[in-house]
């Protein structure tokens, strides 16, 4: 065999590249929502389900338009949006400014950094009876709740996304003699705005559970009095519309962020 | 408007970074400084334009800046420093914001400078849309929007591919030649000095001193890619930085 010169063999390189780039696809989304309430109502209708453990989707769907057409839904539905837009704008906005100079303040972020860890893992809603003191039992304590709620990982958010701003980007805008008022408008707020919007994503989740938390605490109108006397009655249909609606205020919420992230970070590559 | 460098020496802790630097930068003239990696040399700039403060020496501001000069000592950067969520007009605008121009005569300047940098028709891009190249001419506009008395530019074509750096060094050279500025030059590349360089300082390894002052008379605008006179200042600041480049190459970084 060594005396014939063979020619050598022949093989393409085999691929082994490809992956860890997820691409957008939009119908698999729906498709699991479609499947997942197509099982149940399928269950529930052969007795496979339980009615005690999960109600039909179609009779929750009966519950639902009940509910619109009586005009009850708007009636629990203001308040809360009211309150979830009041407590989180404010939480937002003083967290923000609070985030931005603990970024950009040696003595600020000395004095605040661990106060703010201190109370971020604490329970809001353990808070309430306090807050009912000081903001009253109407509405001042729900916005007071969610404010603070939203505040903290607002502040977190804000400090890191402000500590990631492109430094040779200040020394530039000192270079040019900005004041230090235009550095942090034109260059620390656009520079840290990826951060703090994917911050917000975070803030506003904790802000609808909070707002729930403490509607069921004490309100006569919202969805979370909603949820919670349905829950009482054990009225299955009336507490999944409940939970349905907060499925859909979180996915417009973050449906609302996304459009606000195309608008504003279109420069980003 | 000149610039002297009187005595300049800095350390970081334990580090002497340069010692005793004296330079004089005279009005209208592109002083380059070179020198092994590691030597100060981006140091001295900031230095220069007000950045960072020297431990010991000053730099001496002799005669006023010219009336009409928005901002005397401005950087052109290695990495751009572009705002990256502004556009192309933007961000030169960004350097004109707060002196009360008026929109009118910012246009004016803007429209001027685009001109000059050859970027008219790129006016209304992001930079992410821009090549390297591109971003790099925003950088000079953005500095000849101000109308400096004097030009710091840190390895302005470091970034670039040799191709872009060669055209962007010609852009250089005519802008110079049509309306001459003061600047001072920092770059590790021999070939830029003696291209740019009216004067290049050769600065040694850390703790940097000068080691030798070139002059080269010819004018810019007869200077031309390998030219063999030119090639022969080269290997002579090549010479003198060899050693000092090996040295610093062997350096344990202790910093």
């Amino acid at each position: 065999m060594s005396e014939t010169a063979l020619a050598p063999t022949r093989s393409s390189v085999a691929f082994r590249g490809g992956g860890f780039a997820p691409i957008r696809i939009r119908w698999v989304g729906p498709l699991v929502f479609v499947v997942l309430i197509a099982l149940l109502e399928y269950g529930t209708r052969t007795g496979f389900i339980s009615n005690l453990t999960m109600p039909r989707p179609s009779d929750v769907l009966a519950t639902f338009v009940n509910l619109w057409k009586s005009g009850l839904l708007w009636q629990h539905l203001l308040p809360s949006l009211t309150r979830l837009a009041v407590g989180s704008a404010a939480g937002v906005t003083v967290g923000i400014c609070v985030g931005v100079l603990i970024g950009l303040l040696s003595y600020v972020r000395a004095a605040l950094v661990g106060l703010v860890a201190a109370i971020f893992p604490i329970p809001k809603i353990a808070l309430l009876p306090l807050f009912v003191i000081w903001f009253g039992i109407d509405e001042g304590s729900k916005y007071a709740l969610i404010a603070l709620g939203t505040f903290t990982p607002t502040v977190v958010a804000t400090y890191g996304a402000v500590d990631n701003v492109d430094r040779t980007l200040i020394r530039m805008g000192q270079s040019f003699g900005l004041s230090w008022f235009s550095i942090v408008k034109k260059i620390v707020l656009p520079g840290a705005m990826p951060g703090i919007l994917s911050g917000m994503r975070i803030s506003l989740a904790i802000g609808i559970i909070l707002l729930v938390a403490a509607e069921m605490l004490g309100a006569e109108f919202g969805i979370g009095a909603y949820i919670l006397e349905a829950g009482s009655l054990y009225d299955l249909e009336r507490l999944f519309v409940g939970v349905s609606v907060l499925s859909v205020l979180g996915v417009s919420v973050s449906a609302l962020l996304g459009l606000a992230e195309r608008r504003l970070l279109g420069w980003r590559t | 408007m000149e610039l002297q460098l009187d005595n300049i020496s800095h350390r970081y802790g334990d580090v002497e970074v340069m010692r005793d630097i004296s330079i004089n930068i005279p009005a209208g003239k592109i002083v380059c400084l070179v020198g092994p990696s590691g030597c100060g040399k981006s140091t001295l700039l900031r230095f220069i334009g007000g950045l960072e403060r020297p431990q010991s020496g000053q730099i001496i501001q002799v005669g006023e800046p010219p009336a009409d000069c928005i901002n005397p000592l401005t950087f052109v950067f290695q990495d751009f420093a572009l705002l990256p969520w502004r556009t192309v007009e933007g961000n030169i605008s960004l350097a004109l914001e707060e002196h009360g121009l008026g929109g009118h005569r910012m246009d004016e300047i803007i429209t001027g400078v685009l001109d000059r940098t050859k970027l008219t028709d790129f006016r209304n891009a992001l930079p992410k849309q821009l090549s390297g190249g591109m971003k790099q001419r925003v950088g000079i506009a953005r500095a000849l929007a101000v109308n400096p008395a004097v030009m710091l530019m840190d390895e302005p074509l470091s970034a670039l591919d040799s191709q872009t750096r060669e055209l962007l060094m010609d852009d250089l050279i005519t802008l110079w030649t049509r309306q001459p500025f003061t600047a001072v030059y920092v770059t590790h590349n021999l070939q830029e000095a003696v291209r740019l360089g009216h004067f290049i300082v050769v600065l040694s390894r850390r703790p940097g001193t000068i080691r030798e002052v070139v002059e080269i008379e010819r004018p810019l605008a007869e200077r031309e890619f390998g030219d063999a006179d030119l090639e022969i200042r080269q290997k002579h600041l090549w010479n003198l930085m060899r050693e000092e480049a090996m040295a610093s190459d062997m350096e344990l970084v202790s910093v």
